[in-house]
């Protein structure tokens, strides 16, 4: 039985860039988003709208499925980057 | 909202829309963005995708039209940078029709909602798919007329409350597949945008098929949820996420729109055939009466 | 663009009906493109359109409804193809919503109202003129049509034509008001040599897609019109737009654009216009007559003038615009009146309103459906002449 090495393991972990001011406050990011990443923020963008932000230790969980991406329907919200990380320090 | 923050959220989007798009402004009329529908409307993720079906349909953009009546859904061609004609209500797809009887060259696509295609425009619709024209037919349902403020239309479900119906409704809804069906269209699939990858391959085909497509998409609008067991934005997208089931072979007798939590909602690419569309018979005619010479 | 298909009509002389000359000079104009509803009496427009547009390579197309015909003659012209319907009464009214459709795009397309006696479905089979009004006024809006009254073969011929020509030139929807008379009578008609007939196209963008921003310039009253697939990508819209063609709640956007729609025939109307006048010179009693009842017209004239009665004729060949300013200046010369029409009363209101204010105006109505006789009229104008 072979162990995984989770310090030469590489997983993607995606980054995600949220233009607050285009979001409508639909939360389907945050209801679609496989891994729970995002909810909801306490204050609102000009339009008087939450908008989604990143759950606060979940910084390196996106998986960068670009689930949010796809469904966004204001184009509020995007996968920036993927990065290929070691698994053992990816929190999931 | 002062012309400087609107510039700023046009900025924001177009950097958005970059992702998806190798030339983004090909396809999109970034300076018309952001677009007007509301927040949980599901017709920003349909002009992603129609967008996106566009691009990679083989079929260059000059060759494609967009045609469009009024009401929410109408003002979606009008986000794309296609020659776009946005006409009278319910009217969208005899002037397809005109346009592409006109110029066979052209890639005909009626983007219109229920109340529009077959609600008022039920009749040049099923005459349409009867003569099975070679154009493609993008139904938005949004079980409403969501323009003008949430009226009921042909395809809202028994006893749903609208502004017209405020002690429920008491009429049975058009079921759209055997509708296009028994009128003779020849490609009919259902979608819902969150199937978004089906989604856009379903336009993909739509473009491909030759003769009268139609494609569902079942859409989410406020208007209808708010005063219908939907009430926040997410709640009917989350109906569709797990009362959905993809079922291509589906009976489409059987797959009328109840929006019943108990009932499973069927959506897939359910029909498919070739038949000589009107533009290959009546070019069969042309053909064969020039030969013949002047008869008196 | 003078290149005649060698399957048109020939010149020559023909005794024709008028129907069939109509579809004839709508062949011959380039038009390409029918779709029509049957409705008596025009169906002989569509039928012959039926069986001559596949010899010309055209297309024919008989639609649901009339509301489906006229926007599918919008749909084939803004594809570039020259495009008619043919209707009457009925189908005319449910046309109206694309009346306005056609005016707000800028589309260019002809309606041939073979008119029948109304109101609703009326006498299908027997003339009316009772549509003159509705032609202009029957859509909701601010807008300007041009419509033509033929009242021969040879006219509806030349004024088919003329139609398809002025809706090119000027980007507007033009109506030829036929009736049943000149439609189902037989008649002489001559077809010049094909170099002597102006066939008018409509004016293309001449920049590149690149460089047309504007597409619905305000500066200029009538823009060239990109056709659908020609790679300009422009966005046609039935709302209220500005001038890149993106719909607009703004004021000025909407008072520019109204403006110049209707500017756009007003600034043009002494071109447009046209009218016969029969002995009007020294006349003291003006007849005012159109279409088959100015044929009864004439010969009260011919017959009167035999006893040395001054009495002319006004024609209008164009109902719309309305030749108002030679109304106007006839007015001022006669001291009667007289305007004999087969309806309850059309274009006795613009005859009101542009005469002089002392000039006696009557009015001589007729059951629709008929044709009011000579005599009919000459005992009006007698009962007026006190004779």
């Amino acid at each position: 039985m072979r162990v995984l090495n989770l310090e030469k393991l590489l997983v993607p972990v995606g980054f995600l860039q949220i233009s607050p001011e285009l979001c409508k406050g639909c939360g389907f990011c945050i209801e679609f988003c496989p891994r729970n990443v995002l909810e909801f923020s306490e204050d609102v963008n000009s339009r008087g709208y939450h908008y989604p932000i990143i759950r606060k230790g979940m910084e390196m969980s996106c998986s960068a499925c670009g689930m949010c991406q796809r469904i966004c329907p204001d184009y509020a919200i995007y996968l920036e980057k993927v990065e290929k990380i070691p698994a053992k320090k990816v929190i999931r | 909202m002062s012309s400087s923050d609107r510039f700023r959220l046009r900025e924001f989007a177009v950097t958005s829309l970059t992702k998806y798009y190798e030339g983004l402004e090909q396809v999109i009329r970034t300076d018309r963005m952001p677009h007007i529908f509301c927040p949980g409307c599901g017709l920003g993720i349909i002009l992603k995708g129609l967008a996106e079906a566009i691009l990679k349909s083989g079929i260059p953009i000059n060759r494609h039209v967009g045609v469009s009546g009024i009401g929410c859904t109408g003002r979606l061609p009008g986000y794309l940078r296609t020659d776009a004609y946005h006409v009278t209500h319910g009217r969208a797809v005899a002037f397809a029709v005109g346009l592409k009887l006109a110029n066979p060259e052209l890639e005909v696509t009626v983007v219109g909602g229920d109340g529009d295609i077959v609600t008022i425009g039920g009749n040049h619709f099923i005459h349409a798919a009867r003569r099975n024209h070679d154009i493609n037919v993008i139904i938005v349902n949004n079980f409403i007329y969501g323009m003008t403020g949430g009226q009921y239309g042909a395809t809202t479900p028994t006893g749903s409350y609208t502004t017209t119906s405020p002690h429920g409704h008491v009429e049975y809804p058009f079921n759209i597949p055997l509708l296009a069906y028994a009128s003779g269209a020849t490609f009919i699939a259902r979608w819902t945008p969150i199937h978004y990858a089906q989604m856009v391959d379903a336009f993909l085909q739509m473009f491909e098929h030759k003769g009268f497509a139609v494609v569902e998409i079942i859409a989410p609008c406020v208007l209808y949820g708010e005063r219908n067991r939907f009430p926040s934005y997410t709640d009917m997208v989350k109906y569709f996420r797990d009362r959905c089931v993809i079922d291509h072979e589906a009976d489409l007798r059987k797959i009328g729109i109840s929006l019943d939590p108990k009932e499973p909602l069927a959506i897939g690419n359910f029909y498919k055939v070739r038949r000589k569309t009107y533009e290959e018979l009546y070019k069969e005619l042309i053909e064969r009466v020039s030969k013949e010479g002047a008869k008196e | 663009m003078k290149s005649f298909h060698p399957r048109l009509l020939k010149p020559g002389r023909y005794f024709m009906q008028g129907n069939i000359a109509t579809a004839e000079a709508a062949l011959v104009a380039g038009c390409r493109f029918y779709a029509g509803y049957p409705i008596t009496p025009s169906n002989e427009v569509a039928e012959w359109m039926s069986r001559r547009l596949p010899e010309v390579g055209g297309v024919f197309i008989q639609m649901e409804d009339e509301i489906g015909s006229i926007v599918a003659v919008l749909g084939a012209s803004a594809a570039g193809v020259k495009a008619m319907t043919a209707t009457s009464g009925p189908g005319f009214s449910l046309m109206m919503e694309s009346v306005g459709l056609a005016s707000m795009m800028e589309i260019p397309a002809v309606i041939v109202n073979v008119m029948r006696a109304g109101p609703s479905t009326g006498i299908p089979t027997l003339v009316g003129q009772g549509d003159i009004m509705q032609a202009k006024w029957g859509s909701h809006g601010d807008y300007e049509i041009i419509a033509y009254l033929p009242s021969s073969v040879q006219e509806v011929f030349d004024m088919t034509i003329k139609a398809f020509n002025m809706a090119e030139k000027y980007r507007v929807l033009t109506i030829v008001l036929s009736d049943q008379v000149i439609g189902h009578m037989i008649g002489k008609l001559v077809v010049p040599d094909y170099e002597e007939i102006e066939i008018i196209d409509r004016e293309l963008p001449d920049v590149p897609p690149e460089k047309l921003i504007y597409p619905f310039d305000n500066s200029r009253l009538i823009s060239p019109m990109p056709i659908a697939g020609a790679g300009y990508r422009v966005n046609y819209d039935s709302l209220t737009h500005d001038e890149r063609g993106y719909p607009s709640v703004d004021r000025d956007v909407s008072f520019r654009l109204v403006s110049r729609l209707v500017r756009k025939i007003r600034e043009n109307e002494k071109a447009i216009a046209e009218w016969e006048e029969y002995y009007t010179d020294d006349a003291d009693i003006l007849l005012v007559a159109y279409g088959c009842t100015a044929r009864s017209a004439k010969e009260v004239v011919k017959k009167l003038r035999r006893e040395n009665i001054r009495i002319g004729l006004f024609r209008p060949k164009t109902a719309w615009p309305f030749p108002w300013w030679r109304m106007n200046e006839l007015s001022k010369r006669v001291s009667k009146i007289v305007v004999a029409e087969i309806n309850m009363g059309q274009m006795l209101h613009l005859v009101r309103e542009y005469s002089a204010r002392d000039v006696e105006i009557i009015h001589a109505p007729y059951a629709p459906g008929y044709m009011p006789p000579p005599s009919y009229i000459e005992n009006i104008v007698r009962g007026v002449y006190g004779a």
